[in-house]
């Protein structure tokens, strides 16, 4: 297993791994020796897994080099099953979806399914958060079905409204808010991913596992929440 | 005694006004970014001017244009971009406190030199926090709305700790060229020359904001091993300076995305990212790059 270090201003280390679980260990492994009060990591004040890489970023006119040391030594083995048994049995979310998205029929073309098979291969497997980023809320979810694995739209939307499901790379994520965005689109759900008048305010935390479940197109409901 | 709460009524506001403290520190994992203040320095300085702590929120006002009005007596310091100011026509000092009786009006103009000006208040303005902070993350839309004619700006009960200092001294803004230093990576492989992003001569876009400044200038190339490559999106900090395909840089301020995806080819140092959001449009802009 590699891990590069890579400096990022003053205050950050970006560590760089070969792939998703090694950078979701080491972010365990981080994250334990924050609150665990090992002395090297007392000046860290935020860590963002992303897909291939983990950022550690120490308070401002904090030293960054005690992290930077710690980090190329810090022992960073996949979970142990007692591992997942301290930390319990995870936090399943169901999301219903209308599978009525714009893009269906292209990842039908990608993944050479028929579009009820993309809908039965996004539903049939559980996908695990494996991390946060882009916007509040916004979680990335990966170990779904290997077929979904499709690229990003050429040209990004300029607007994709709030509660849009999308496919990108090997993730699947749900939109809490309109905004920008490039993922190709399957469908939709009326679920709140973020409030900030709630506790936790995302939906979605790291580590939760969702299951999609197809509600139909039925235009009934749709208009019931609008 | 005056008749109403202690306040601040906007009679007017200027391009922008936003209310801003140091923002949300260690939520990246939910996807919030820290947001706060663009030029961090300027507004640390108003609290310390006022003795109170950094938790008290300020207003930021981008090229001036904020009118006031006192409910109560209220003491006040403005930091930042030197906009020129008045109450009620008699001229205030920048950089130093000043008390600003019930009733009575302050203007800003718009600054000779520098973009974002802070208006301090002793007590802070009293908003309800959203996540810790009453900070206005114009990316997420967390926190308060930007201040609209008609708004009443609650401030908050003064501190226990008392102002020591009545005027600091401040390094003068200009309106010519900057420059800003910066270190070398984490993606600085995704540069055909490293050096032309220290050679080039940069002005600041116009299509700039608190989620970053774009700097216009002869653009970056990708080495040819890199052309049509994607980049994974990976966390990037406060100071990134972000070189998209189209290869003109964006140097991230407050308001950034929690992850890019574009490579990270340097990062600016703390200090010179609070002189970089004061860089209005147009103005000519160095990088120094440090290869360490």
């Amino acid at each position: 297993m590699s891990r590069r270090l890579l400096t990022c201003g003053e205050h950050a280390v970006l560590v760089e791994v070969d792939g998703l679980e090694e950078v979701l260990a080491l972010d365990d492994a981080v994250r334990a020796a924050v609150t665990g009060e090992d002395a090297a990591f007392a000046d860290v004040v935020d860590v963002v897994p992303a897909a291939r890489t983990l950022l550690v970023v120490v308070h401002e006119g904090a030293d960054v080099l005690p992290v930077r040391k710690a980090l190329s030594a810090l022992p960073a083995d996949r979970p142990t099953s007692a591992d997942a048994l301290r930390r319990g049995v995870p936090h399943v979310v169901e999301i219903p979806v209308h599978y009525d998205g714009p893009d269906l029929d292209e990842v039908s073309e990608l993944t050479a399914l028929a579009p009820h098979e993309v809908v039965a291969a996004h539903t049939q497997t559980p996908w695990r958060v494996a991390f946060a980023g882009f916007a509040p809320g916004f979680a990335y979810l990966a170990g779904g079905d290997s077929r979904l694995r499709v690229p990003r739209r050429s040209e990004p939307r300029t607007t994709v409204p709030a509660g849009s499901v999308g496919l990108a790379g090997e993730f699947s994520a749900v939109y809490p808010r309109a905004s920008p965005g490039g993922w190709q689109l399957l469908g939709h759900t009326d679920a709140t991913l973020w409030d900030v008048e709630r506790q936790p305010p995302a939906l979605l935390q790291p580590g939760s596992v969702v299951r999609f479940v197809d509600v139909g197109n039925n235009a009934d409901t749709d208009t019931a929440h609008r | 005694m005056s008749i109403c709460e202690l306040g601040l009524e906007v009679l007017a506001t200027g391009p922008l006004a936003l209310i801003q403290d140091l923002g949300r520190p260690g939520l990246a994992s939910m996807g919030v970014g820290r947001s706060g203040a663009a030029d961090r320095g300027s507004f640390r300085l108003g609290a310390r001017l006022l003795g109170q702590s950094y938790d008290a929120a300020a207003v930021e006002v981008t090229l001036g244009g904020l009118a006031v009005r006192a409910c109560g007596d209220v003491l006040l310091a403005l930091t930042g971009a030197p906009a020129p100011a008045t109450v009620n026509g008699t001229e205030v000092a920048h950089a130093a406190s000043f008390l600003m009786r019930h009733g009575q009006t302050l203007r800003l103009a718009i600054p000779q030199a520098g973009l974002r000006t802070y208006l301090s208040v002793r007590g802070g303005v009293d908003v309800p926090a959203v996540l810790g902070s009453r900070a206005t993350d114009v990316l997420s839309g967390l926190g308060p709305a930007p201040l609209k004619v008609g708004d009443v700006l609650p401030v908050g009960a003064p501190p226990r700790t008392f102002p020591n200092v009545e005027l600091a001294p401040v390094r003068s803004m200009t309106a010519g060229p900057i420059v800003i230093r910066a270190l070398l990576g984490p993606r600085a492989d995704w540069l055909a020359d490293p050096h032309l992003l220290a050679a080039t001569p940069w002005t600041v876009s116009s299509r700039s904001d608190r989620v970053g400044i774009r700097l216009e200038g002869r653009a970056l190339r990708r080495p040819e091993a890199r052309l049509g490559q994607e980049l994974p999106s990976e966390g990037v900090v406060r100071g990134s300076i972000q070189v998209p395909a189209g290869g003109e840089p964006v140097l991230f301020l407050a308001d950034h995305p929690v992850t890019g995806g574009y490579p990270v080819v340097a990062v600016v140092r703390d200090a010179d990212v609070d002189l970089a959001a004061q860089a209005v449009p147009g103005q000519a802009l160095r990088i120094d790059l440090s290869f360490s």
